[in-house]
């Protein structure tokens, strides 16, 4: 299982930010800590399938720009309301500049 | 502003396992995309920032007040000079509450997570709200805002029942619910409306928290008995009732009177601007289109995302009187007529979002 596909330049993402990548019929969420490591999961929140690329970075969470409902990108852990289902993550790796996203 | 009835349409259902809770699904307002006013993401990470500082300082004050009304009216206790101090305190109380539990619940007014939490848990049990319960039932209100059968917070249904509102100025009927509900979670029972919104992990909080309170009321009644005083009751529990007014007030000015089942909050919330000591107690809950579109924007912002997003917003109502000159009227022709609502005119700078869903009953719109 290889499939790493490219989702964007590195410099793409402000540190502490996150943003949306669409890739067949699917859509992420990449994460640009705030220590510069990056970190992709499920884009849709698992509690009303909101994208979380409009929500806001704070260290290592995320939390959902419908109801606040808050998630650690980098473990996909929820961690409280009303968020109860933790969100799935993917291993992310830097290459050249560009962030890949193994999405298998 | 435009005033738009019709006389066919059936009486809402607002049960939320009833015949509109339903239809809500089967028409695709439950769970519907909002608009939003477009706002370049840079913009809006600036306004989404958290910060502890305003809410610190906010909550310095808020608890120095408490302190300081509390002690006057223990001081004068017996005398008249007590009654401006358990005005404050009682406001504080009844009223600054429910923007602290609102805005603590969001998760917004701090940064730090324990913060919001701690206002959160002393603001439920003052304003008598079940932390659990009320965590679940305004999320719904955030996905479902004033669609029938869905949201289980509108304040004022149709046709309204005035006599409720005038009462609940003092708090009366809904302190009574709130003990009701608090006594049935006691022992153990959520129900069926509850379990449409409460996740079944959840429920057993609320039982929790309930029972606890419950236990805090014992005290404090038995302290009553025992001191032959109404003092301690006047303190804890009955300021809920004595202090109600101030939140009754700016809150039926957040949707009352205006659209339902429309999935624009342009169209069925109201921003109203207000006196600084109004927005304190209120913590800026007027801007109440932009705390619908954008939740995640913490209290202190809500003025600057007013500035950026007038253009696209109908004009703020420009005070808490002129909310009432024609939220009044508005409910009184609603007796008459439930369908009757104050349609919200857009700027023609405004995007216009699904009209369809504010003209979709056959209807006659009339100038006020």
């Amino acid at each position: 299982m290889s499939d790493w596909v490219e989702a964007c330049a590195a410099g793409d993402i402000d540190e502490e930010d996150v943003m949306r990548f669409d890739h067949a019929g699917r859509t992420f969420a990449i994460y640009r800590s705030p220590d510069d490591e990056y970190f992709a999961t499920d884009g849709l929140c698992t509690h009303e399938k909101v994208h979380l690329a409009d929500g806001l970075v704070m260290d290592d969470i995320i939390e959902c720009p419908k109801h606040n409902g808050r998630f650690n990108y980098k473990t996909g852990d929820a961690r409280g309301a009303p968020v109860c289902v933790n969100l799935k993550t993917y291993p992310v790796k830097v290459d050249a500049g560009k962030v890949l996203v193994q999405v298998g | 502003m435009t005033a738009m009835t019709s006389s066919t349409a059936p009486p809402r259902d607002y049960s939320l396992t009833g015949r509109d809770a339903k239809r809500a699904i089967e028409n695709g307002l439950a769970a519907a995309e909002w608009y939003h006013t477009e706002i370049p993401r840079k913009q809006m990470k600036e306004l989404m920032q958290r910060s502890d500082q305003p809410a610190i300082r906010d909550t310095v004050i808020w608890l120095a007040a408490f302190i300081v009304s509390a002690a006057g009216g223990i001081w004068f206790w017996g005398s008249w000079w007590c009654v401006p101090f358990l005005f404050v305190y009682g406001t504080l109380y009844g009223s600054s509450t429910d923007s602290r539990w609102h805005e603590c619940g969001h998760g917004t007014a701090f940064r730090t997570q324990w913060m919001n939490d701690a206002v959160y848990q002393l603001a439920c049990f003052m304003i008598m709200r079940n932390p659990v319960t009320w965590r679940w039932s305004h999320t719904r209100h955030h996905t479902d805002t004033i669609i029938v059968g869905r949201d289980p917070e509108i304040a004022v249904m149709r046709p309204p029942d005035l006599a409720r509102v005038v009462l609940n100025f003092f708090g009366i009927l809904d302190a009574w619910h709130a003990v009701t509900d608090m006594v049935r979670n006691a022992a153990g029972i959520i129900s069926a409306a509850e379990k449409t919104f409460i996740p079944e992990q959840e429920q057993p909080k609320a039982i929790r928290v309930a029972r606890i309170w419950l236990a805090i009321y014992v005290a404090t009644i038995a302290l009553a008995l025992y001191l032959h005083s109404w003092l301690p009751l006047m303190l804890i529990g009955l300021p809920r009732l004595y202090g109600a007014w101030h939140h009754v007030m700016t809150g039926l000015l957040q949707h009352g009177g205006l659209a339902d089942n429309v999935v624009d909050h342009r169209l069925n919330s109201r921003t109203v601007l207000m006196n600084p000591i109004s927005r304190f107690i209120y913590w800026n809950m007027n801007y109440h289109v932009e705390h619908h579109m954008f939740p995640m924007v913490p209290y202190h912002a809500l003025p600057k995302l007013h500035e950026m997003i007038k253009h696209d917003l109908p004009a703020p109502t420009p005070s808490i009187l002129a909310g009432y000159r024609e939220m009044v009227p508005a409910f009184l022709r609603q007796l008459r007529n439930e369908d009757y609502f104050l349609k919200r005119a857009l700027p023609p700078t405004a995007k216009p979002y699904r009209e369809e869903l504010h003209n979709d009953i056959p209807m006659a719109a009339a100038a006020e």
